[in-house]
């Protein structure tokens, strides 16, 4: 049975952490107050290191010292990455990549 | 009131709709993971109202079963972040927008961003109007993505082990975009490596809030590296 409850409530928090992002800075700064560097730099960088943190979370559980020792995320990441590179489409690499990944899983390893 | 043309809807439809076709099809994935995982289409539509971010909703298909509700509040933060750069670069813009600003803001996507930032439209459009819709037609290609797919996955049945890897190759995509876009890495290079060493130390329950600790304290530490202060640099371009 799925925790229902807790679902709604992270739903919630999360939705909650977006929009502060999105309207916060709104109430503090429309009236045309200075906005501190130090904010805007983080707004500047830290989408270029959320998203190596973020694939790092989605490979947390990967077995890397038992079978099959990663090796059908390398082949997929390695696709997904060859792909993007080729034609710059990111619905065509996800596709190609999660299709690839889901045959190995389920059928080589 | 500043009623609506049909001029207006076109033009609004016009600019929308390569964002829409994404937006569909991303939102129809991620429907269907969210399907597997056992929350079906209402649970979408609920989500792509009240988060309506995409990385963070994909982020939180595996954060809604189990998990610390803290973390999910961070890693939703870390990932939205960027926002704050998007709303107030948007404050001179939408200050006459009276009304209808808290939709606005609180719709304001990366793509609808990058719509309603490099311009006001074309000429003779309503430039209220025009930004109304095109930010109304993002998100409902959005949500109505998701909900399809939420239908779709009720209506397929195959063994979906492994379709989680649709958020690996989601963010890979997006990193190797950033990664062409930018001369600067060490960002890039600092996340990967500051949550790679967390995840090996700490285990994999309790890793990721150290790790964005320590991102945030060597982006502070290594500002003068990363972002020379003479050097004016464009951000927030960062896609979703």
């Amino acid at each position: 049975m799925t925790d229902y409850r807790h679902a709604i409530i992270v739903i919630i928090v999360m939705g909650l952490a977006v929009l502060a992002t999105r309207i916060v800075p709104v109430f503090i700064f429309g009236r045309g107050e200075k906005v501190p560097e130090f904010i805007l730099y983080l707004g500047r960088v830290v989408p270029y290191t959320a998203m190596g943190l973020l694939i790092v979370y989605c490979l947390r559980d990967t077995p890397v010292l038992e079978a099959p020792h990663g090796i059908p995320e390398l082949i997929s990441l390695a696709v997904v990455t060859a792909t993007y590179l080729w034609r710059r489409n990111t619905i065509l690499s996800v596709v190609i990549g999660t299709a690839l990944y889901m045959f190995l899983v389920q059928s080589v390893f | 009131m500043r009623k609506l043309t049909k001029k207006d809807i076109l033009a609004a439809f016009k600019t929308s709709s390569p964002i829409i076709v994404t937006f569909l099809v991303l939102g129809a994935g991620y429907g269907i993971l969210m399907e597997k995982h056992g929350y079906g289409p209402l649970w979408s539509l609920l989500s792509g109202i009240i988060i309506f971010s995409g990385t963070a909703q994909f982020v939180s298909v595996t954060m809604l079963t189990s998990g610390s509700v803290i973390m999910a509040f961070l890693t939703s933060l870390m990932i939205s972040v960027r926002h704050i750069f998007f709303s107030i670069s948007m404050i001179g813009r939408y200050n006459n927008e009276g009304r209808r600003k808290p939709y606005l803001y609180y719709a304001l996507c990366d793509e609808t961003y990058a719509m309603l930032s490099k311009d006001d439209g074309p000429e003779g459009v309503n430039v209220s109007n025009y930004r109304l819709l095109v930010t109304l037609f993002d998100q409902s290609a959005w949500v109505i993505g998701s909900v399809l797919g939420g239908w779709i996955g009720t209506l397929l049945t195959f063994d979906s082990t492994g379709i989680d890897f649709a958020m690996t190759a989601l963010f890979t995509t997006v990193f190797i975009q950033q990664w062409i876009d930018n001369k600067q890495h060490l960002p890039a290079i600092l996340g990967v490596a500051a949550t790679l060493a967390c995840r090996l130390i700490l285990g994999s329950d309790i890793f990721l809030i150290p790790a964005m600790i320590i991102i945030i304290g060597v982006l502070t530490a290594a500002r003068g590296r990363i972002e020379p202060p003479a050097t004016e640099t464009a951000g927030g371009d960062a896609n979703d």
